[in-house]
């Protein structure tokens, strides 16, 4: 597959998602800079995470207004895959590519540590290889997903809920949804479900050496459904 | 415009710091009555945070070259040699007057100046650390300076995205009114593409690039150069603003124009901004330097050259770059959103010279102030507390009956329970280099396209070193150095950060040149030289200083993280050992201070060819992969490093001990403290093997028991001593944190 990473000011996990794509992933990988308009044509558009703008006025925010979130909002439009991990989601909800915000988290730290995540529905194009609970890190301290009661409602009944955080043991239980997001909600889809955005970071655990490799499995799902629907 | 040209006078030099003799230095350097602007250059360069005027002559002493230390103390950086064409730039720094003060800026900016030292050397940085030291629980600023501290270097660190993978959070009354915030950052770099901060080549450009200049940290030198008092609170306009959105940008920016070959030296503004930062890159040339102080971008309106020669904004370097390179120089910065302006050029006067608006306002000759920068022999005097100290006798304490309890209760206690509060708030996985990170002996990073890994760890314990400076210091090294080989990690070489209270007293400079005199043993035994380091004296409150704390950060490689060793026991069923004593002492033990508030006694003193050997055969353990764990045995002794073996990541796994207590006591059993013990856990099949390689070594093994279940339980002399879950035991140790915000 053809990979483009978008790199904003300030990005601080686009190295990771490099390498993810490029060495681990072995995608033909691109690099845009955020003042650029052509993503060089990609199967899937990667928004790496990492307080793009120092994370100033709001997390994502006036990284959706630079001039290459136009193109990748064009993309969307196409139907094109497009992954947002941490800031890179906030970036989405910014862009109003997906639904909701996501705010302080409840302890009003940042939180570094491994999430355990349940896919929830295994027919996404991200999820329908998943068939165990995932050991990711995250590392956010604006993670708290929110959204109306409405449009939870709509996610819920469009199976465009991802992942939710539960515990190691797969339950949900508010002692392991960390950030106290709504429902436990860690990852949420577009209407098409080509647009994925989500918390925790993959790209962080796609090695046995840095204490898991599930972040694979998401990738690993994408490719089966671009290559078989 | 018109300023007013200040007369400057003896009493104004004391103003700033400096006494009787040293302003009659100046008279005699310059020839003359110095310039208020030349005043503040002089306070700012002979303060005792950038002079080391009380330090040198014991630093000299050091060991400071090996065949792989690239650069030694004297840069911003030291550098080490990986191999394969690779190098390894480390650092630690003190932020501890300004985190004091101001908490959550001040332990940023320091994660931010000790970045910069190292990016400045032309390395990446992939690893921080950092040592905390706060008052005790019950004192009234101790939670809030907590709660700051820690934010500062979590949001620094985190926002630039170089991950937290260790060091030491410490409470002690005798940080109450003196916090130490240690800030240490490694980076990678290719060996023959090390930058100094050099100006060189007359006529060539000096460029000024980063954030615009303001008014805060004006004097934060001279200000972390002197006791604290009741008017501490005033001095909050000397710390300095942190800004890590502009210190990311100045990083890529930086790395970028690295690779081209455009520049010939760099260093960051720090300390005393731009007047250290451009005197020490002349002197280290040996060449002078000419700045238009008016053409530096500023951020407030008003600002004099006095400001602007000692203003510590942050976010600031000063380079210079060969001529004929500007549109290189403005193109990469343009992209990084930066300014970069030319604010002077290299001369060969030997001279400093600063303009401003067509005037110049001073003019110094560059050896003058490094070459006769003041160097005291400070007096130094044992005090007399030191053999007071020193006798304890524990017949009259009652020996451990109730040990269930009391190891719960031990296991919570605030110098004792996991550290997780504080390191959750850091980023530890970005770089996806994390192979160790906080909770174990030491942080590791794998250096990716090749199989190695760079390990760090951070220690000190400052109540040995208050009892025994030099054995304390010794210690410390001979510590930091088994913490990285439980790991499978071959030590190389040490940064320090020296923690003093006063200089001027007699006792403190004792406590210094002990201190000094124990790095020096054990950095010879363990082939671990100084490469580079820093010292903060001062650190005082109403003439009250904090226990001498020479915190040393030592950084080692494995060639290969396959065969790194954990810290935590892994399987049911394994043979858990202890290599060395299983008893230790109670002299200066953590036991006796947390528990019943002892800090007295004579520490056990490490014996370095032992210890060396203990190393080595860890070492050759990691390599053939004989090991399944392997743990320090340390702060709170052999049970404690039992129970810290039980908790993993997430789940726990329980283990059944059975042995003698060799007419030991059973405190000094379960809690005593001596150096060169490791517990260990391995294969049932592998014990007699790895026994034997113990002994050949001459050290001493004892099987203790097997891994497994959901308990501790431990017999002792063939009854049952111990019985508890491990469930209790970690919720207490979880937990311990939360007595900090009970208030």
């Amino acid at each position: 597959m053809r990979a483009t990473v978008v790199e904003f000011l300030g990005s601080n996990c686009d190295h990771d998602m490099i390498y993810f794509s490029k060495e681990v992933l072995k995608f033909k990988t691109e690099v845009v800079w955020y003042s650029e308009r052509d993503l060089k044509n990609p199967d899937v558009v990667f928004l790496p995470g990492g307080f793009s703008y120092g994370d100033y006025l709001r997390p994502g925010a006036m990284a959706s207004r630079t001039p290459i979130m136009e193109s990748v909002i064009d993309f969307a439009k196409k139907g094109g895959f497009i992954l947002g991990v941490c800031n890179g989601f906030q970036i989405l909800c910014e862009s109003e590519l997906l639904p909701g915000a996501l705010l302080r988290n409840k302890s009003l730290t940042f939180i570094c540590d491994y999430v355990y995540l349940k896919a929830e529905n295994c027919d996404s194009p991200y999820t329908k290889k998943i068939n165990k609970i995932l050991k990711i890190p995250i590392a956010h301290g604006d993670g708290n997903y929110f959204c109306k009661k409405e449009t939870l409602k709509e996610l819920k009944d469009e199976g465009r809920i991802a992942f939710k955080y539960v515990s190691p043991e797969g339950n949900i239980d508010e002692k392991w949804n960390f950030n106290g997001s709504l429902e436990s909600t860690a990852g949420i889809l577009s209407k098409n479900k080509r647009v994925l955005g989500m918390m925790p970071h993959p790209e962080r655990a796609c090695e046995k050496i840095l204490g898991s490799d599930d972040g694979k499995l998401i990738i690993e799902s994408l490719i089966s459904f671009a290559e078989n629907g | 415009m018109n300023r007013e040209k200040i007369n400057t006078t003896a009493e104004m030099a004391s103003e700033h710091g400096i006494n009787r003799e040293e302003w009659e230095t100046i008279l005699k350097i310059l020839g003359r009555k110095p310039t208020y602007e030349e005043l503040g250059i002089f306070s700012a360069m002979w303060s005792e945070h950038c002079s080391y005027k009380s330090s040198k002559i014991h630093l000299g002493k050091l060991p400071t070259k090996a065949e792989w230390v690239l650069v030694g103390p004297g840069e911003n950086a030291g550098v080490v040699d990986i191999g394969d064409g690779l190098a390894v730039a480390f650092k630690m720094e003190s932020h501890n007057h300004p985190s004091f003060i101001e908490p959550y800026q001040g332990a940023a900016t320091g994660v931010g100046g000790i970045l910069r030292d190292v990016f400045t050397m032309g390395a990446r940085p992939v690893a921080n650390l950092n040592g905390l030291f706060f008052g005790e629980k019950d004192y009234e600023r101790t939670t809030y300076l907590v709660k700051g501290v820690v934010k500062g270097v979590g949001d620094y660190g985190n926002c630039i995205g170089v991950p937290n993978i260790g060091g030491q959070v410490t409470f002690h009354k005798c940080y109450n009114g003196n916090i130490l915030v240690n800030a240490f950052t490694l980076g990678i770099l290719k060996s023959d593409r090390i930058f100094k901060g050099k100006a060189e080549g007359v006529g060539n450009p000096v460029w000024y690039v980063g954030s615009k200049t303001g008014r805060d940290g004006i004097h934060g030198a001279t200000m972390a150069s002197a006791e604290f008092s009741d008017e501490t609170e005033q001095k909050k306009p000397t710390v300095q603003v942190g800004d890590p959105f502009t210190e990311k940008l100045l990083l890529e920016a930086c790395l970028e124009i690295m690779e081209k070959d455009v520049i010939v030296g760099i260093q960051d503004m720090g300390a005393a901004g731009l007047t250290s930062s451009s005197l020490e890159m002349a002197d280290r040339a040996m060449s002078g330097i000419k700045i238009d102080l008016s053409k530096i971008p500023l951020r407030q309106k008003g600002m004099v050259p006095y400001d602007i020669l000692l203003s510590e904004s942050q976010e600031r370097m000063l380079f210079v770059a060969k001529k004929g390179c500007e549109d290189e120089i403005l193109k990469i910065f343009k992209k990084w959103n930066l300014d970069a302006v030319q604010i002077g050029e290299v001369t060969d006067t030997k001279r400093a010279e600063f303009y401003f608006e067509g005037e110049k306002v001073a003019d110094i000759p560059i050896d003058g102030i490094g070459e006769n920068a003041p160097k005291y022999s400070r007096l130094s005097k044992k005090p007399s507390r030191y053999d007071e100290n020193r006798a304890l006798d524990i017949s009259h304490i009652d020996d451990l009956k109730n040990p269930d309890k009391v190891l719960l209760d031990f296991i919570g206690s605030l110098n004792l329970c996991s550290r997780k509060w504080v390191y959750k708030q850091y980023d530890q996985s970005v770089r996806t280099n994390t192979v160790f990170t906080s909770g174990s002996d030491c942080g590791v990073v794998r250096i990716k396209g090749t199989k190695k890994a760079i390990g760090m760890t951070f220690d000190i314990n400052p109540r040995f070193c208050y009892l025994d400076p030099k054995e304390g210091t010794k210690l410390a090294v001979a510590e930091s150095a088994l913490n990285l080989a439980v790991c499978g990690i071959k030590p190389l070489a040490i940064t320090d950060c020296l923690n003093f209270g006063n200089p001027e007293k007699e006792d403190v400079m004792w406590e210094f040149a002990q201190c000094i005199e124990g790095m020096k043993e054990s950095c010879e035994a363990f082939e671990t030289p100084v490469v580079s380091g820093n010292v903060s004296f001062y650190n005082e409150t109403d003439g009250v200083g904090i226990f001498p704390t020479p915190s040393i950060a030592m950084v080692g490689i494995a060639e290969d993280y396959e065969k790194l060793v954990k810290n935590k026991f892994q399987d049911d069923g394994d043979e858990v050992l202890v290599i060395g004593e299983l008893s230790g002492n109670l002299d200066g033990s953590l036991y006796f201070s947390e528990m019943m508030g002892i800090e007295k006694g004579k520490i056990k003193e490490v014996n370095l060819p032992l210890h060396k050997k203990l190393i080595s055969l860890l070492l050759e353990l990691s390599q053939k992969k004989l090991l399944k764990s392997a743990h320090d045995i340390s702060d709170g002794g052999l049970i404690v490093a039992i129970v810290e073996s039980c908790f993993g990541e997430t789940s726990s796994i329980g283990v059944s001990l059975d042995f003698n207590s060799e007419g030991k006591r059973n405190d000094e059993l379960f809690f005593g403290e001596a150096p060169s013990r490791v517990l260990i856990s391995l294969k049932k099949e592998n014990r007699k093997i790895v026994e034997n390689l113990i002994l050949e070594k001459g050290m001493k093994v004892t099987s203790i028991g097997t891994t497994g279940g959901d308990r501790l339980r431990v017999k002792l002399n063939g009854e049952n001593f111990v019985d508890v879950e491990i469930r209790r035991l970690r919720e207490r140790w979880e937990n311990g944190f939360d007595s900090l915000f009970e208030k």
